[in-house]
């Protein structure tokens, strides 16, 4: 019989082996219900519908028409940048017709009311990796951002993982709609130096995932103010700036900026991405944009390692410097939006449940907190479970975004068809007649 | 305290080494064949652009490629929201049975074991963590791809130890070589975690032969390291002895007696001419480590549309065949056109059968065998004879007098011109230093600076002079200040 030799094993890294990668927790548990279950309007009409992925499906039909105008076909064929002068392109400068396509873009989204200089443009592979390289660059390992809860679960492992880089949390809560106060930065603050911890910057998210909601000009003001005492940087996630259901409601820090003519603005840093505004995750089209030109230098080193397809660039220089097409699309993409999240909310609200009142993204902010047996993050993790395995929804707890209010979910909508999102909306209606009637009985 | 981090403020960007200058010129002052004939030919950039007519071709006559024409448009929307680490079942499909007819499909490669990475650069900085504690090291071979230096180190915290090989075997890696570094670092105290090998090697040209990977393969089974091979040259191996994969030595159980440790790095870069569209790809025997890579790729995916025009392309084994084939050829031809020019004026290179390159032997033009001479020749080269080659040392290559010249960016044209130049630059050099040789006999020091002033004279041209790169003009002006 033959004996087994144990082969030795080399050990990974300390990162390799840590869980700052975050795949375990229930943000992903839904995920993997999804996928071995997932609905199918045909195939599967009682599988699991998700409403977890932050995907912006509904205004694809545009994209699809302006591609049948404009083949990719002859931008190969062209004769001073053809396919291969494309191919060839690896300057992580990246296109300049793709810098000022995305300077334009910006610009447009906001009204006309901040203006973008494409040489600060700095090219990422996706918002994932703008927040990684800015982390590496603004903070030494050990430090550590402040971030405004509840928020976008990725952050802990995009800001973390790799960087070192402690996350101290900025605590918002339902008693004033979860808005980002100077106590509550203080407090942060405060209990990081209390923790020996140094804090390097704030990290805001602007709409806000999850809370669907964009962040008021005079708490960006006290934003600024206070990372200017305390001499940190600001970034500014900006990933859902053209999913704002009007053009007027949103602010950006760069009107900000501009109002006060860029005073302590090398301190400020906007991430950008096509992944949610015009539906485009898999392209991987991601942006850095800050004030501080050491910033815009060595970003641009950095993204070396995450630099976009420059066939993609090409591709989207085209497309975003269509000012005709772009106008159209922000218009449509936001009425569109606006009527989803109008159609979830009436029919939350027609089963008894409210939402955070919310004017941009691809999802809603729902209170289930009156459905809890006890006001603990375990009730909400019993109720999040009963919603996936009984109502066959993949919603997100707001656990998984450290919210430290328990009970509010973040329910995606843009994902799927208006028909999916009626079954949704039935389902849910469904569980809460269920419930009452069982309430009733006891 | 700093405003910015660490890693921010170091040079591990690596943007300060000599490396770049030689680029620096080149963007000031281009060679174009009607616009600006005199101008620097670029010889300092490793790409492929010998085959492009083929992809053209090929392109035109597969507009499903695309999901950006009206042919591939069915597939756009999928595609375009498809963003799963995995990567596109076809695309990682393509990419195996691709490495594996470069290989002569002598290997087998598993889909499920191919990550994305954001170029070959990113595969390395993703391995490094993955592999490597801040303050650990790698062993890598030198002379070693300048890039290594950013790539491995700069964000990661890792060290990088030299592996020194020597002109004396043709810079092959000795079983000697290892050791010493080996125990170099035990000795300071710092942790060894891998050894890197580049093969087809970057910049020397060769390939490594069996007994060297077999040797190579020992000693990270006996010392319990990993072993990252690069083979991101791959299909640019135009000549016998031909190529022979670390995936060839990992199937023998025999010599390798642990899979976990294997790990290879590839790209679509070099061997396609795709720099741009940033296709690197991380292939490892072990699982733990490609579900770590498979994280951590989330950092540098590749677009999804260059995903699927990839798929497409690597897919069509009857062009693949043929890319291959004729990539081969022409690899060869231009580089015998190289080598025979250079011969005629005495130049040798090191005997080579791949990559976009020659390792030129320029030890007998030094002033004298140091460093600094290198750089007073690499500064003439550059500005003189107007071509951007790149110094030994910036390949941190432990002899001076080596150069790197890239052959396979430029066409036959181009390529004739760059040669002739050479020829011109070596012939009145040897003129001169014979010159300058009876000279210094006469052993007077008024002779000694007229021969100085009419090297002067040669040397020094009105661009040089009003060069931005002031800080690179002769280096006799330096002498004379």
């Amino acid at each position: 019989m033959a004996i087994e030799i144990e082969k030795p094993t080399v050990g990974l890294s300390k990162v390799a082996v840590s869980d700052t990668h975050g795949e375990d927790s229930p943000y992903f548990a839904g995920w993997k219900a999804y996928d071995e279950d997932p609905y199918d309007e045909l195939c599967n009409p009682s599988g699991v519908i998700q409403m977890g992925l932050a995907e912006n499906q509904v205004s694809f039909d545009l994209l699809e028409q302006y591609l049948e105008k404009h083949s990719e076909a002859t931008n190969w064929g062209n004769r001073t940048f053809g396919f291969r002068d494309n191919a060839l392109f690896q300057d992580y400068h990246g296109l300049q017709t793709f810098r000022k396509a995305m300077a334009c873009f910006m610009e447009q989204i906001r009204g006309g009311r901040a203006k973008f200089n494409p040489d600060r443009v700095v090219i990422t592979a996706g918002a994932t990796a703008a927040n990684e390289l800015l982390t590496f660059i603004l903070a030494d390992p050990g430090d550590a951002l402040l971030i405004p809860t509840p928020y976008y679960p990725g952050f802990d492992r995009d800001l973390r993982w790799r960087t070192g880089v402690k996350i101290v949390p900025v605590h918002c809560d339902s008693s004033n709609n979860f808005e980002i106060t100077p106590q509550a930065l203080e407090a942060a603050y405060n209990e990081a130096e209390s923790m020996n911890i140094k804090v390097r910057g704030v990290l805001i998210t602007n709409p806000s995932n999850p809370l669907g909601a964009t962040i008021k000009r005079s708490t960006l003001e006290e934003i600024l103010e206070f990372v200017t005492s305390k001499n940190i940087h600001l970034v500014s996630d900006e990933i859902y700036s053209g999913s704002t259901f009007s053009g007027e409601e949103f602010v950006s820090v760069a009107e900000v900026l501009e109002a006060q003519n860029y005073k302590d603005s090398e301190r400020v840093h906007i991430v950008y991405s096509l992944s949610k505004d015009l539906g485009l995750p898999g392209f991987r089209v991601g942006t850095i944009y800050s004030y501080n030109d050491k910033v815009v230098t060595t970003a641009r080193r950095m993204s070396s390692f995450t630099l976009i397809s420059s066939q993609t660039q090409q591709l989207l220089a085209s497309m975003l410097l269509d000012e005709t097409f772009t106008a159209n699309y922000i218009k449509t993409n936001r009425e569109r939006l606006k009527k989803r999240y109008q159609m979830i909310i009436d029919g939350l609200r027609n089963s008894g449940i409210e939402c955070l009142k919310g004017n941009a993204g691809l999802f809603c902010w729902m209170n289930l907190s009156p459905l809890l047996e006890e006001p603990t993050k375990e009730s909400e993790l019993i109720l999040w479970k009963s919603m996936l395995h009984e109502v066959k929804l993949n919603i997100s707890p707001g656990s998984s975004c450290h919210c430290s209010d328990p009970g509010w979910f973040r329910v995606c909508f843009a994902n799927m068809s208006e028909q999916t999102l009626q079954v949704a909306l039935t389902r849910i209606h469904d569980f809460m007649d269920r419930r009452k009637a069982m309430k009733t009985s006891n | 305290m700093e405003f910015l981090s660490k890693i921010a403020t170091n040079n591990g960007h690596g943007e300060n080494s000599s490396y770049f200058d030689g680029w620096k010129a080149y963007d000031s002052d281009p060679y174009h064949p009607t616009n600006n004939s005199h101008g620097v030919i670029q010889m300092g950039l490793a790409e492929n652009q010998l085959c492009f007519d083929l992809i053209q071709e090929w392109i035109e006559n597969n507009p499903k490629a695309s999901i950006c024409t009206p042919e591939g448009s069915n597939d756009f929307k999928d595609i375009a929201i498809y963003q799963d680490y995995h990567g596109l079942p076809e695309f990682r499909n393509a990419v195996a049975s691709f490495m594996e007819k470069v290989r002569g499909n002598k290997v087998k490669f598993n889909p499920d074991n191919i990550v994305m990475s954001g170029g070959a650069t990113g595969a390395h900085e993703t391995l490094a963590f993955c592999l490597a504690d801040p303050g650990d090291a790698f062993l890598v071979p030198t002379p070693y791809y300048p890039g290594y230096d950013r790539d491995l180190r700069w964000r990661t915290g890792i060290q990088l130890l030299p592996v020194v090989c020597e002109s004396s075997n043709d810079f092959k890696i000795t079983r000697e070589a290892l050791e010493d570094a080996y125990e170099k670092a035990q000795e300071a105290n710092i942790r060894v975690k891998g050894l890197i090998l580049n093969n087809p090697s970057n910049p020397l040209g060769t390939v490594l032969d069996r007994n060297t990977l077999t040797d190579a393969m020992r000693f990270i089974n006996e010392k319990n390291i990993h072993l990252i091979c690069d083979e991101i040259y791959s299909a640019t191996v135009f000549n016998e002895p031909g190529f022979i994969s670390i995936a060839e030595i990992a199937e023998e159980g025999a010599v390798c007696k642990n899979r976990d440790l294997i790990h290879i790095v590839y790209s679509l870069s070099k061997d396609l001419g795709f720099p741009g569209f940033r296709v690197g790809i991380i292939y490892s025997y072990n699982d733990a480590v490609v579900n770590c890579a498979r994280k951590m790729s989330s950092f540098g995916l590749v677009s999804t549309q260059t995903q699927h025009l990839i798929a497409s392309m690597l897919s069509d084994d009857i062009f693949v065949e043929k890319f291959i084939d004729e990539s081969m050829k022409r690899l060869a031809k231009r580089h015998s056109l190289f080598s025979r020019g250079l011969a005629k004026v005495g130049i040798e290179n090191l005997k080579g059968n791949a990559g976009l390159y020659c390792w030129m032997d320029l030890r007998r033009l030094l002033k004298e065998p140091t460093f600094e001479s290198e750089m007073e020749l690499w500064h003439v080269i550059i500005n003189e004879v107007k071509l951007n080659v790149s110094p030994g040392a910036s390949f941190h290559c432990s002899e001076p007098g080596w150069f790197r010249v890239c052959i396979a960016n430029m066409d036959d044209e181009t390529m004739r011109i760059a040669v002739s130049r050479i020829h011109k630059f070596v012939i009145q050099k040897t003129k001169l230093d014979q010159a300058t040789t009876r000279k210094q006999y006469k052993r007077s020091k008024l002779e000694i600076s007229l021969s100085f002033r009419r090297l002067d004279e040669f040397m020094m041209t009105p661009r040089m002079l009003s060069s931005p790169h002031s800080h690179m003009t002769s280096p006799l002006v330096r002498a004379r200040n």
